[in-house]
């Protein structure tokens, strides 16, 4: 193992350094319970890096403070918890609709509402594909350790660049405060991926151009002279609303073929010993850790485990589960919530195999244990 | 891959949260792998709070203590919360406060952290350097240099001497039995 480099950091904190690696340079928040440190390092570090953090009166007002941000052209983020989350949502589906770039990072709590402010949950899954109202676009991806809330950052700015979205960076209180050994990659070496500036001049552009078939308009930023309109109604290629149902269902369908025409680019995922695995556990974020501890412990007993990781929780690897469904025996879910991705991975899985969840909501941490004492009970 | 896990724990304030990510940072400049995690909320400030450390070899996935190979209790509070997981061969290292019980663990180690900080080195503040020196003599969980060095790189500047001194005498009382 090389010491060069290597040093102890916190999840959270990792996650802003990541941030700031992929070019963030605005922060707008609201600090909470267990994403503090997140808003916390970025009042330190931005203003070092000549970048603006602003704390806001409140979540709302932080998610349009990084809409605008985005707008005038800075990588934008914001941080917060569950109950903030729920508050950041009404800003989340217009920047969903106008196609701001940004990056919300939602570090769970137990909940609902103000909930287990200093205990970990992985509740806000479904949250993090509906919670905006209407048909939109989400992407959410999830980290599961130190060096990951670092390099899943990066990806999430990336993303978000890319396809002109906002991205969810889900994390759990365990991964957001625990610290660990890590060794970030050079600087130098990430790639860094940008918005399309305009291609045309002023006079020329249109707003919302872009191919019918999940097409990425192109993004000047406001103040270098050209002049648009975002609104959150339903709008033409020239920004301005519109109620025609052509032109809507044309938007719409764009929208959702940003992320269905990119499946590949978008899932990100981490298989292990799937081949001859007979029970598969489908585990994210700190329970996969758990689940991997458990696997391990289950293959010491000659049990044929594996598990695989969703790190793009939305989309939704609906391929990859399909195919495991047809070749497992059973699959076992454990997640710190009543069971949301376990009805995401039994309507993929379609009876084709069992799926059987592992469900605390109490504010514990699911244990290798639990998991494989479950693994043990349904062999 | 064999690790060890180490559960610090007293009242909020002692510096016990310092002290597990001191330890930790020693592992990582030894070339281990290391996990810190620790309580939070009102359980954090006063009360019983602990700091846990995992150190091992190779990559540590769950990264909670269930079985703490080391226990450090600094108040009986804490002791009473905390010590019920302590591994069948594990250490318990207590102040001398602290009245230890009929646990079933390897060694039991009863000594005077507390005041040694306040009346030896001279400052109550420096207890979780002292138990730092204490534990690493009685465990060897790192080398003596890396403890040193990541003392040193943490605590505040004006105060290596008096965090040395701490750490030494942490050695020290070990030995007067």
């Amino acid at each position: 193992m090389t010491n060069r480099q290597a040093k102890l950091m916190q999840g959270n904190e990792a996650c802003l350094e990541g941030a700031i690696a992929a070019g963030m340079r605005f922060f707008a928040g609201y600090p909470i319970t267990p994403s503090t440190e997140i808003a916390e390092g970025a009042s330190e570090r931005l203003p070092l890096v000549g970048g603006k953090f602003i704390q806001m009166e409140d979540e709302i007002g932080s998610m349009a403070a990084v809409i605008g941000a985005s707008l005038a052209g800075l990588k934008a983020m914001t941080a917060t918890s569950g109950p903030g989350m729920s508050l950041k949502l009404e800003n989340l589906g217009y920047a969903s609709l106008t196609e701001i770039p940004c990056v919300i990072v939602n570090v769970q709590r137990g909940g609902p509402s103000t909930g287990l402010p200093t205990s970990p949950a992985q509740a806000d899954i479904m949250q993090a594909r509906w919670g905006a109202h209407g048909d939109h676009p989400a992407i959410a991806l999830y980290p599961n350790s130190v060096s990951e809330a670092y390099s899943v950052t990066v990806t999430a700015f990336n993303l978000a660049e890319k396809y002109r979205m906002p991205v969810i960076l889900l994390m759990d209180e365990v991964i957001g405060h625990m610290r660990e050994r890590v060794v970030l990659p050079d600087e130098n070496e990430l790639q860094i991926i940008d918005r399309t500036k305009a291609s045309v001049p002023p006079e020329e552009y249109l707003p919302y151009k872009a191919d019918p078939d999940g097409g990425v308009p192109e993004m000047p930023a406001f103040g270098e002279g050209y002049r648009y309109h975002v609104t959150g109604l339903i709008h033409s290629e020239n920004g301005f609303p519109t109620t025609d149902a052509e032109k809507t269902a044309i938007l719409l369908n764009r929208l959702m073929k940003k992320i269905d025409n990119n499946l590949d680019d978008i899932i990100k995922y981490q298989e292990d010993s799937l081949d001859d695995a007979e029970i598969v556990l489908i585990a994210y974020g700190s329970t996969a850790r758990s689940a991997k501890s458990a696997m391990d412990m289950a293959r010491e007993q000659g049990i044929a485990v594996g598990l695989f990781r969703p790190i793009t929780i939305w989309p939704f690897a609906e391929d990859k589960v399909k195919e495991i469904a047809g070749k497992a025996k059973k699959i076992i879910v454990p997640e710190m919530n009543l069971g949301q991705y376990r009805y995401e991975i039994e309507r993929a899985a379609a009876g084709k195999c069992e799926v059987i969840g592992i469900n605390r909501a109490d504010g514990e941490i699911i244990t290798p244990e639990d998991i494989f004492e479950k693994i043990k009970g349904v062999l | 891959m064999s690790s060890t896990e180490i559960r610090l724990s007293g009242s909020g304030g002692q510096g016990l949260l310092l002290a597990g990510i001191i330890l930790a940072e020693a592992a990582i400049l030894d070339g281990k792998n290391a996990v810190q995690t620790q309580s939070y909320g009102p359980e954090a400030r006063g009360g019983a709070s602990k700091s846990e450390v995992i150190i091992s070899e190779g990559d540590i996935y769950y990264p909670k203590v269930r079985k703490p190979n080391v226990f450090l209790a600094l108040t009986q509070e804490a002791y009473n919360k905390y010590v019920g997981s302590t591994c069948e061969e594990g250490v318990i290292i207590a102040d001398e406060s602290v009245e230890i019980t009929d646990v079933k663990c390897a060694k039991k180690y009863s000594l005077p952290i507390l005041d040694t900080a306040k009346n030896v080195v001279g400052r109550a503040m420096v207890a979780n350097i002292v138990a730092l020196g204490t534990i690493n003599e009685i465990t060897g969980l790192v080398s003596p240099e890396a403890l040193e060095k990541a003392v040193l790189n943490r605590v505040p500047k004006g105060t290596e001497e008096l965090n040395r001194k701490a750490l030494e005498t942490g050695r020290e009382i070990c030995n007067i039995k």
